[in-house]
């Protein structure tokens, strides 16, 4: 043991293995959970990891660069998983070919619904306007979203946030909504979660069915280009 | 392992490459997994390329491992919302209310119009 508690402590808590070790332990803990749990769509491992991780940091009064030096091993291999979906893609490639027409009128008109519904009501609640501009990429991986806020001249650290939010909360919907609205087409279902909330969609619908899955990713990836297109023109026509 | 990584890192690398050459307003892992999709459907058609992570299955279950766990990976960058907690105490509860709205309106229009779209493309494959 060491002499001094507090000086292991100041050594562990700046250095990268204490965080990246705590982010797998509580997701592993979270994940195990969520498949006790058979998958129960508020067992979300994403949801229960972020605010364990955080309520840590608050009370160790830890900052988040500290806490993401250590945890960015993790974050980097966001790139490498959007690579990886192509493997999936490339097996399920008969399902996704016969399938491209619906997934390219469902993109257009979902990618409409998500921009415009959320600047709308957004004004409606007399949000400033900063806020508006931050939220209305809300639908698209963090990067990109992050990329189309700082060209509007928002906060991109606010459009973070609200993308997880999103992806968190789609990703809790998205199985009893479809559920309720008695859609078994799991081509659609998946498109729709990916497309709406993006990789934390996808994440969960890989959790659910594969095909959906792959839907997902291929809606992740396509809406990510067309509200990098949509967001600027959606914004000059809505506010201005 | 190692190999099949290195494979997928390449195309990512490939695909940043050209989007920042090309200013190009696309992720670069886009372009990869494009660029990792043309070598699967290469290998089908030239059995020179089916060898390494690409003849063994190696890059197969190489992203199988990596999209098992594709929840964890938003972990750090959802940790983010610490930094924002005086905002949300202040607008929290509208911000999630919007969004949840808006994530069950994109949900239903993009189902309805999926099915939409399919089912008509099945009454136009049964006519002639």
């Amino acid at each position: 043991m060491s002499e001094n508690p507090f000086s292991l402590w100041v050594y562990l808590s700046q250095s990268p293995l204490l965080w990246l070790t705590m982010t797998l332990v509580v997701y592993a803990g979270a994940d195990a959970v969520s498949l006790a749990t058979e998958r129960h769509p508020l067992a979300n491992p994403v949801l229960h990891s972020i605010w364990i991780v955080g309520l840590f940091l608050m009370l160790t009064g830890t900052s988040y660069p500290t806490y993401f030096a250590g945890a960015q091993f993790v974050h980097f291999l966001l790139g490498p998983a959007t690579v990886a979906l192509a493997v999936p893609l490339y097996e399920n490639r008969k399902v996704v070919l016969a399938a491209i027409l619906p997934m390219l009128v469902a993109l257009v008109v979902g990618s409409i619904v998500a921009i415009v519904s959320v600047v709308v009501l957004a004004e409606a609640a007399g949000l400033p306007r900063t806020v508006v501009l931050s939220l209305a990429p809300k639908s698209v991986t963090a990067g990109v979203a992050m990329g189309i806020a700082e060209s509007l001249g928002a906060d991109p650290s606010l459009t973070a946030v609200s993308v997880i939010l999103t992806g968190i909360i789609g990703a809790i919907i998205v199985t009893p909504l479809m559920n309720r609205a008695g859609i078994t087409d799991f081509r659609a279902r998946g498109f729709a979660a990916g497309l709406a909330a993006h990789g934390i969609g996808t994440a969960r619908a890989f959790q659910v069915d594969a095909v959906a899955g792959v839907f997902s990713g291929i809606a992740m990836s396509l809406n990510a280009l067309v509200t990098s297109l949509l967001v600027p023109l959606a914004i000059t026509l809505l506010l201005r | 392992m190692i190999v099949s990584f290195s494979l997928i890192l390449l195309c990512q690398l490939i695909g940043e490459v050209f989007v920042r050459g090309l200013r190009l307003p696309i992720p670069g892992p886009v372009i990869g997994l494009m660029l990792l999709l043309v070598l699967l459907f290469a290998r089908d058609h030239f059995s020179l390329l089916a060898r390494g992570p690409l003849g063994d299955g190696g890059v197969e279950n190489a992203s199988r491992g990596l999209l098992a766990n594709l929840s964890l990976l938003f972990i750090p960058a959802g940790v983010g919302v610490v930094q924002k907690l005086d905002l949300l105490a202040e607008r929290g509860i509208a911000i999630v209310v919007i969004l949840a709205i808006s994530v069950v309106l994109t949900l239903l229009a993009t189902v309805a119009t999926f099915l939409v779209v399919s089912r008509l493309m099945a009454r136009a494959s049964e006519k002639p």
